[in-house]
């Protein structure tokens, strides 16, 4: 059983957890992703870490409650256990395995998006640990769904936060920022974008005219999370690959968007009845053709 | 009573049990299996034994069932097998054992099979447990993947006297017998948890969530946690596709993924969290067990059901069995057929699958004779739901993540077929990381030679 130490809601539905996981935490990097499930009936979720702490043995999760399965795991209180939490799954970010000096001479440039700021930061982190200065832009829709705004700036180069209805930081879309940074002449030799799907296909469609290679971290359906079931494939560079396996990080030039976002439909409807389900609870009595 | 025919198991009725998960065979009663047992003429030299992959002394199991010595039987059939009730079901005994039973050669051969599963369930049913170590011998071993090779590996290391610990990436153990073969096939709970709980009652620890090669390595179990020795079975690895067009159309799955999320995270079971298609019409290429499985699932998920296979009945690799079973469930066979293209909607979705239809031609490398096209035969079955079962290629997380362990040029892991060495010190393999997709008896024949050559190796 992995025990929750810590659980804080960062704001309207995002929570953050520090869960006691040691063989996790001994030998993750920036990157990876574990698989949770909060009791022994639930579905396994995965999930980007967002920090870890290797003395203390814990991993930190970062997550917005999207559907049935995360809107229970918000439940879940200090004290509390997750039933199971294996990882790190996937590959560490390419960053981590480059050589610090060449590193160091690099203007890097990190986007991130919503919840996908949670995987971004322990990146901007592990580079500012290692004397190297990120860049990054925050995007949310809404001054009140940015989340480790503080813990960002701690170890960001610059920081630049922007909202899409105007109400906090700069006005817009993250496309804009990377445009408007560009215009005042910063140069970026690569660019590492985390968000939700749609992001990052317009962020990687701007890097590719300004010809900035870049990195994106993708978030398929998955099931075991070791390669074994194939849930996750995308195309990248016209080549089928697993991203548990082969990723999550891949060359966001090269990544087949339209797929990937469709792909992630594929039990739309399924999780939208359970989350009704979940909803009307015990006033839920079929009548959605589904249930009995 | 006639002795060249064998009393014949009680089965679920095929139009019941097409619409349900429950068990298909049902398995003999005592009787039953005492009648059947006494058509064993108890051959001095057993050919059936030489047919085990794991060498169960058979004649003197079925002599005891005869006797009504159930227990005794257990006994006997448990010194060779860690998972009788497993066994007992999804062996494939009519190329094994009752392939070569004196009995066949006019008759039916004795259901070998079926009378291990009336023993192993009827001491399960009466609390029987298997015997364990008597003296420890002090020495931790590590085993790698709970399924029937690391499970048969760290059973009779445990009854060797070893400290054994085996470490699955899954949340739940049991590998392929949870995540791959249906419960109409082999129970969960009411089998496999059982099996397993016998092995952990011999003393064997079972860390799951553990993925090695990620969690942690061969050579950190080694060096760091005191193993003085490692078994790899971490199974299979990767589902295969054919590489056609549209096979990333919404509605295709592969077969360990549909079988996973029906079998593990029970979405058969409309309360599970976990979502699974529930096609109207579905098409599953391929002709293996897996496929069968995956077929027979979408069958009692609603579906009309078409197994798709290049080659013809003869050469189908599943059990006579299985594809007996699929077919009076009402599986229609689309044989010497090939697919060459999935056909999506403007959404994605998953209408139709192109195929083309084959001849046998010559013999191939493999001596079953090459499938060719037929120029001019295309066409195209209309269908929302396409399951690939091909089998799968090795996952390198391990090879990949311990220094000095070979693969060969199909990427599976290297190691003697006799006792399971590998090219690194202390490390042994066994079962489907080995040879490939296989049988739960061969990993599990791999597992108990390797068990053997551990324990060679570490009373030097």
């Amino acid at each position: 059983m992995y025990k929750i130490l810590k659980k804080q809601e960062l704001t309207t539905n995002i929570y953050l957890m520090d869960v006691e996981a040691p063989r996790v935490a001994e030998r993750c990097l920036p990157g990876q992703f574990v698989i949770v499930r909060m009791d022994k009936d639930a579905a396994r979720i995965p999930l980007t870490i967002c920090d870890y702490d290797r003395k203390a043995g814990t991993i930190t999760i970062v997550f917005q409650t999207v559907g049935a399965g995360t809107t229970m795991m918000a439940e879940l209180s200090e004290g509390d256990c997750f039933h199971d939490f294996v990882g790190p799954l996937g590959c560490p970010s390419e960053l981590v395995k480059e050589d610090l000096e060449s590193l160091k001479k690099k203007n890097i440039l990190f986007v991130a998006g919503g919840v996908g700021t949670a995987p971004v930061y322990p990146q901007v982190k592990w580079l500012h640990e290692n004397g190297v200065a990120a860049d990054v832009i925050m995007g949310s829709k809404t001054k009140d769904l940015l989340i480790l705004e503080k813990e960002m700036e701690a170890v960001a180069g610059n920081l630049y936060v922007t909202t899409d209805d105007g109400s906090y930081g700069r006005s817009g879309m993250v496309t804009q920022v990377i445009k408007d940074l560009v215009a005042e002449g910063k140069k970026y030799d690569v660019c590492i974008a985390i968000g939700p799907m749609i992001m990052m296909k317009f962020v990687c469609l701007l890097t590719k005219e300004l010809e900035i290679p870049t990195i994106v971290s993708l978030n398929p359906i998955m099931v075991d999370g070791t390669g074994m079931c194939g849930a996750c494939r995308v195309t990248v560079g016209g080549k089928v690959k697993f991203a548990c396996v082969d990723g999550p990080e891949f060359d966001g030039h090269q990544v087949n968007f339209d797929e990937a976002m469709r792909r992630q439909t594929i039990y739309r409807t399924e999780e939208g009845r359970a989350m009704l389900a979940l909803q009307e609870g015990d006033t839920h009595h079929g009548g959605c053709g589904n249930c009995n | 009573m006639d002795v060249m025919t064998k009393i014949p198991v009680r089965e679920q009725d095929a139009k019941v049990r097409a619409t349900n998960f429950e068990e298909v065979c049902l398995g003999y009663n005592q009787e039953e299996a005492m009648c059947e047992a006494s058509r064993c003429i108890n051959c001095k030299n057993a050919q059936c034994v030489k047919g085990c992959p794991v060498a169960i002394d058979i004649p003197a199991f079925i002599h005891e069932v005869k006797e009504g010595n159930i227990e005794k039987a257990y006994q006997i059939i448990s010194e060779a097998s860690a998972l009788p009730a497993v066994c007992g079901r999804v062996c494939p005994q009519e190329s094994q054992c009752e392939g070569k039973c004196i009995r066949g050669i006019k008759g039916d051969p004795i259901s070998i099979g079926k009378l291990e599963r009336f023993v192993a369930d009827w001491a399960r049913e009466n609390g029987i447990k298997p015997q364990g170590a008597t003296e420890k011998k002090g020495k931790k071993v590590a085993v790698i993947g709970s399924g029937p090779a690391g499970l048969t590996c760290a059973g009779d290391l445990a009854k060797a006297g070893y400290d054994v610990t085996i470490f699955e990436a899954l949340h739940e153990a049991g590998g392929v017998l949870v995540y791959g073969i249906p419960e109409f096939r082999l129970p969960k709970e009411a089998v496999v948890a059982k099996e397993i709980e016998n092995v952990k009652s011999l003393g064997v620890k079972i860390e799951t969530n553990v993925v090695i090669g990620k969690s942690v390595t061969i050579d950190e179990l080694m060096e760091k946690e005191g193993f003085s020795a490692v078994f790899i079975g971490s199974g299979a690895g990767l589902p295969k596709f054919m590489g056609i067009p549209g096979e990333n159309s919404n509605g295709v799955f592969s077969a360990n993924e549909y079988l996973t999320r029906s079998n593990l995270m029970k979405a058969f079971n409309p309360a599970s969290p976990t979502p699974i298609m529930r096609g109207k019409k579905v098409a599953v290429v391929g002709g293996g067990n897996v496929a069968m499985d995956a077929a027979r699932t979408a069958l009692r998920l609603g579906a009309e059901v078409h197994i798709v296979y290049r080659r013809s009945e003869e050469e189908l690799p599943a059990r006579v069995e299985e594809v007996h079973h699929a077919k009076e469930e009402g599986i229609i066979f689309d044989l010497l057929t090939n697919p060459t293209e999935i056909i999506a909607d403007e959404k994605g979705w998953v209408t139709g699958m192109k195929c083309i239809k084959m001849e046998l031609g010559e013999p191939d490398e493999s001596g079953r004779r090459r499938p060719v096209e037929v120029p001019g035969s295309e066409f195209v079955m209309e269908l929302d739901t396409v399951i690939m079962s091909l089998g799968t290629s090795p996952n390198p997380l391990i090879s990949s993540t311990t220094e000095g362990l070979e693969t060969n040029k199909w990427k599976c892991i290297i190691a003697d077929e006799e006792n399971g060495k590998t090219t690194k010190e202390g490390v042994y393999a066994g079962g489907d990381a080995v040879t490939g997709a296989a049988t739960v008896i061969l990993a599990m024949g791999a597992g108990k030679a390797a068990a053997k050559g551990i324990d060679e190796y570490l009373s030097k």
